[in-house]
């Protein structure tokens, strides 16, 4: 407890660092896997090629993805865009296969129903769909904010700050109460964005009873 | 992209496979381990998941515990766990075990659960006691997922077992590391493509059998 007052201005930082790696990539993965999903739902050929291959890219084991996207991105190892593009991709393979069948889960009879009010297609995605499918939406979201805020902290070995420094600073001088303090915090903060989310699907969602699909 | 070329070239190299700290040993080493942690971890976890999903009983605890590991950084593990226990294999170990016992355990009660009532009525009105509906029905019926659970568990070590290095164990996850700590990227990049390359081929191979099993139970 005393190491943890004692350090508390630099865990508040690495708390931030973490942050701001975890959630542009939780908002990344989520922006980019509704279109995908969407998409995919109606290239009925290619949805089951698009949900496996992206489900896929979750087997690619974190760390050495951190190593091999800077080719891709020219970027170094170390830059917090590496990071976040890679989580992101982690995102992408939980969030596009829960946003796919989301977005299936409504009822043909309501699209029809809605085409036949005169719903233009993008309307009808707008004010029909995504409403319907968003509790599943939801809850695929929370998956991916749990798994991305635990994630980030392998990217420490690497050299790039967040909660995971105190593991490898805990590590490297033996200090029990530093990684202590960053699994809490991690366990913690991935509880509050989940009750954050929870909150917020209230919010905009309240016909659904959410954290119930 | 000169660097990835320079991978590959290390990749190639059969020096880089042959002696002891080569890439093949490093392979096997790496294999070795997932082995082991799996073999331990299914001791433990699978007759808990069958047991859980054939009575109902305890369910939420092992719901939980499946949603906590997914928030668990295991790279925190790994290292506390070693600084218990000191350098080498039995840290890493432990720390694989408490990652993949959460998905062994779901995929068996799930697995059992998945089996309609109405089967394991009609099991018991043939006359078969508790044990022989697990046996011969809820097992053979829920194998599908309860392989599932092994693959997501397969996974999450193959990857873990690339931060053993860190703590002093083995693994391909040491030429990744003599590649960060000597700033030779070509190495890193290599070790980064064979952890890659065998986590995809393992789960391929379980992918394969899931296949396989739902053909010849006549799912698809």
């Amino acid at each position: 407890m005393e190491w943890i007052l004692n350090n508390l201005p630099r865990i508040t930082d690495l708390t931030l660092a973490h942050l701001m790696l975890a959630l542009p990539a939780v908002a990344a993965s989520f922006l980019i896997a509704v279109p995908i999903a969407w998409a995919a739902n109606r290239v009925r050929p290619l949805r089951e090629v698009v949900v496996s291959g992206t489900g896929l890219l979750y087997a690619v084991p974190s760390l050495p993805l951190f190593i091999v996207l800077p080719i891709l991105l020219g970027t170094g190892v170390r830059d917090t865009f590496n990071v976040i593009v890679a989580l992101t991709i982690f995102g992408l393979a939980l969030m596009v296969r829960s946003a796919a069948d989301a977005l299936d889960s409504v009822d043909a009879g309501v699209r029809l129903a809605s085409t036949a009010v005169g719903y233009s297609p993008a309307m009808r995605f707008f004010s029909v769909e995504l409403p319907l499918a968003g509790p599943a939406l939801l809850a695929g979201l929370r998956v991916v904010s749990v798994s991305t805020i635990s994630l980030v902290s392998v990217s420490a070995v690497l050299g790039v700050q967040s909660l995971g420094s105190l593991f490898t600073d805990g590590f490297e001088r033996a200090i029990i109460p530093s990684i202590a303090a960053g699994i809490v915090l991690t366990a913690v903060l991935a509880l509050l964005l989940d009750l954050l989310l929870v909150a917020v699907g209230r919010l905009i969602m309240p016909w659904a009873r959410v954290g119930q699909s | 992209m000169n660097h990835l070329i320079e991978a590959f070239e290390v990749l190639l190299d059969p020096d880089a496979w042959s002696g002891p700290g080569g890439f093949g040993a490093r392979m096997i080493e790496h294999l070795w381990y997932t082995a082991l942690a799996l073999l331990i971890s299914a001791a433990i976890a699978l007759p808990v998941g069958l047991i859980v999903g054939h009575t109902g009983r305890w369910r939420a605890l092992a719901v939980i515990s499946s949603g906590m590991v997914r928030a668990l950084p295991t790279l925190g593990v790994i290292t506390l766990a070693a600084l218990f226990v000191g350098i080498g294999l039995t840290a890493p170990m432990i720390s694989f075990v408490v990652l993949a016992v959460p998905s062994i355990l779901a995929g068996a009660y799930a697995g059992v659960e998945s089996v309609s009532p109405a089967t394991k009525d009609a099991a018991k009105a043939q006359g078969m006691s508790g044990w022989q509906v697990l046996l011969r029905v809820e097992i053979p019926l829920g194998l599908p997922l309860i392989i599932g659970g092994l693959r997501n568990a397969t996974l999450q070590v193959v990857a873990t077992a690339t931060l053993a290095a860190y703590v002093g164990a083995g693994g391909l996850g040491r030429q990744l590391f003599l590649g960060l700590r000597t700033q030779d990227y070509p190495l890193m990049l290599a070790a980064s493509i064979a952890v890659i390359l065998l986590a995809i081929i393992l789960d391929a191979l379980f992918e394969l059998s899931q296949r396989l099993l739902r053909r010849r139970m006549g799912l698809v």
